[in-house]
């Protein structure tokens, strides 16, 4: 995360004066859990990337698979290795 | 006709719900959003006549909830509108989670509170459990002892609100009945003075400028809701400059001039009682009274509650030898009511400090009387004499 302001610094009420800025702020650090894919066992059926309640499994829209994880704004729910139907993602404890 | 100073307007009989009634359709906001409870009613009752007479372009919001009302105050008022509101006691309460959302947002919106008793048991009378209740939620508080200055006090929290330094929400309040009920000589002002004096509304960062989007109340944690609520405590402090000079704007159009206290025959006084809301006159009275018998006793009147005028407090009341606090609200448990723990702390550090003692008096609309004021001044005089405190809480006006 970029370096914290002082209270000087902030809008009035704190509001948010730009659009579309909820991507910088990192969710990731939340996880006590990281998925990872096995690629030898994945088959690209893009479950994990439908399910993912964060938006957070990449996919190569062009080739259509799913390539791994935004681990800035993942926060390891494990949702996407429940459901993943080649049993491809481990969910690895974060140190 | 001439716009000779104080002279313009007229004299009208209004009580206190009907002066800020009128006042409000003079000011003729863009939303109010208000749900009827007594005492308070009266008071949107008659703007809802005014709207539906056709004398105001306000969107009128009936809604089912005080919790509602301020919701939409809140809405509407980061949409970028002109906003305000009115309620009372049990409503107050129900608003409580959004008063401080609007404060946090730093949104200008105006609301006239008569005060009344907070159940229970349920009492529909005055006294200032509601308004005190509300003294940490972030508002500008202003308190009004009689009609006409509730009227004065709704037209200047417009402007004082609105100021691009404050941008904060402000509650203008009057005694339930006593002021609300009660009809007066009202001073008004030309429409056009008072569209003149508070100016169009410059709303900043509205919602509904879809070229710059905004976002209000995003989640904030530990990394930056400290720092949000340090900046707000800034912007409530920095708010004296402009409650005055507001108050002196508006005492040229009106030659009715304003400030945070108003002292009555304090200069060279020894037995100061301190005061809010319409008790302020009967205390005046008590005041010309002891006078009369030789006694050297004033009063100071605090009318801006909120920011708490600490700085003009400890100047008004260091010079004297004994202050008597009269509190309209209890805090349970506590040491004193809320007017008396503030002062005593503001007082704590001055080299020569009065006596100070604590009242409470007219809890759910119970009458006060001039004698039970004068009972108060002697008492404390009686204090600083003996050089003493015996009892630092006592009740006027309570059957034993
Ligand atoms: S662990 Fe949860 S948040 Fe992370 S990629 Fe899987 S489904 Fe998305
Ligand atoms: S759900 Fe499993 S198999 Fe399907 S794309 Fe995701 S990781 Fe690959």
């Amino acid at each position: 995360m970029s370096k914290l302001k002082g209270w000087k610094e902030l809008t009035p009420g704190g509001i948010i004066t730009e659009a579309g800025n909820a991507r910088e702020y990192k969710t990731g650090d939340w996880r006590t859990e990281r998925p990872q894919v096995n690629k030898e066992k994945c088959i690209n059926c893009l479950f994990c990337w439908a399910y993912c309640p964060d938006a957070s499994v990449i996919v190569d829209a062009d080739k259509g698979v799913m390539v791994g994880f935004d681990y800035d704004h993942c926060k390891g729910c494990g949702i996407c290795a429940s459901t993943c139907p080649a049993k491809a993602i481990d969910m690895i404890p974060e140190r | 006709m001439a716009k000779v100073m104080g002279l313009t307007g007229k004299v009208m009989g209004l009580n206190g719900n009907a002066a800020v009634a009128y006042a409000m359709k003079q000011i003729n906001p863009d939303v109010i959003a208000a749900y009827p409870i007594t005492p308070q009613t009266d008071c949107v009752e008659r703007f809802a006549e005014y709207v539906s007479e056709g004398l105001v372009n306000t969107q009128f919001v009936t809604v089912e909830s005080e919790h509602s009302a301020m919701s939409a105050c809140i809405g509407a008022a980061a949409a970028g509108g002109r906003v305000m509101t009115a309620t009372a006691a049990n409503g107050l309460a129900l608003m409580w989670e959004m008063l401080y959302i609007a404060s946090s947002m730093r949104l200008p919106i105006v609301m006239m509170v008569t005060n009344r008793a907070l159940s229970g048991n349920i009492n529909i009378h005055c006294d200032h459990s509601d308004t005190m209740g509300a003294r940490d939620a972030g508002w500008i508080q202003l308190f009004s002892e009689n009609a006409q200055e509730a009227y004065d006090n709704i037209i200047q929290a417009v402007k004082i609100a609105e100021d691009l330094e404050v941008r904060l929400p402000v509650m203008v309040t009057q005694d339930g009945f006593i002021i609300s009920h009660a009809v007066e000589q009202v001073k008004v002002l030309d429409d056009d003075l008072v569209q003149e004096f508070v100016g169009a509304y410059k709303p900043a960062y509205p919602l509904l400028d879809v070229t710059h989007p905004v976002t209000y109340g995003p989640l904030d944690l530990f990394d930056y809701y400290f720092e949000h609520k340090r900046s707000q405590i800034e912007a409530i402090d920095n708010c004296f400059p402009v409650i005055r000079r507001v108050g002196e704007e508006f005492g040229k159009i009106s030659g009715r001039k304003y400030d945070l206290l108003e002292t009555y025959k304090l200069e060279d006084a020894e037995y100061v009682v301190v005061a809010l809301g319409s008790t302020c006159g009967t205390a005046k009275e008590a005041v010309n009274l002891l006078r009369e018998k030789g006694k050297k006793v004033g009063l100071l009147k605090i009318r801006c509650f909120r920011p708490f005028p600490k700085e003009e407090i400890i100047k008004a009341l260091v010079p004297r030898r004994g202050v008597a606090v009269l509190d309209r609200s209890v805090s349970f448990g506590g040491f004193g009511g809320p007017v008396f723990t503030e002062i005593r702390s503001a007082l704590c550090d001055a080299p020569a400090r009065p006596f100070i003692i604590d009242f409470f008096y007219g809890l759910g609309g119970r009458d006060i009387y001039v004698e039970d004021i004068e009972k108060a001044l002697l008492q404390i005089e009686d204090v600083v004499q003996k050089g003493q405190v015996d009892q630092y809480i006592g009740y006027l006006g309570l059957r034993e």
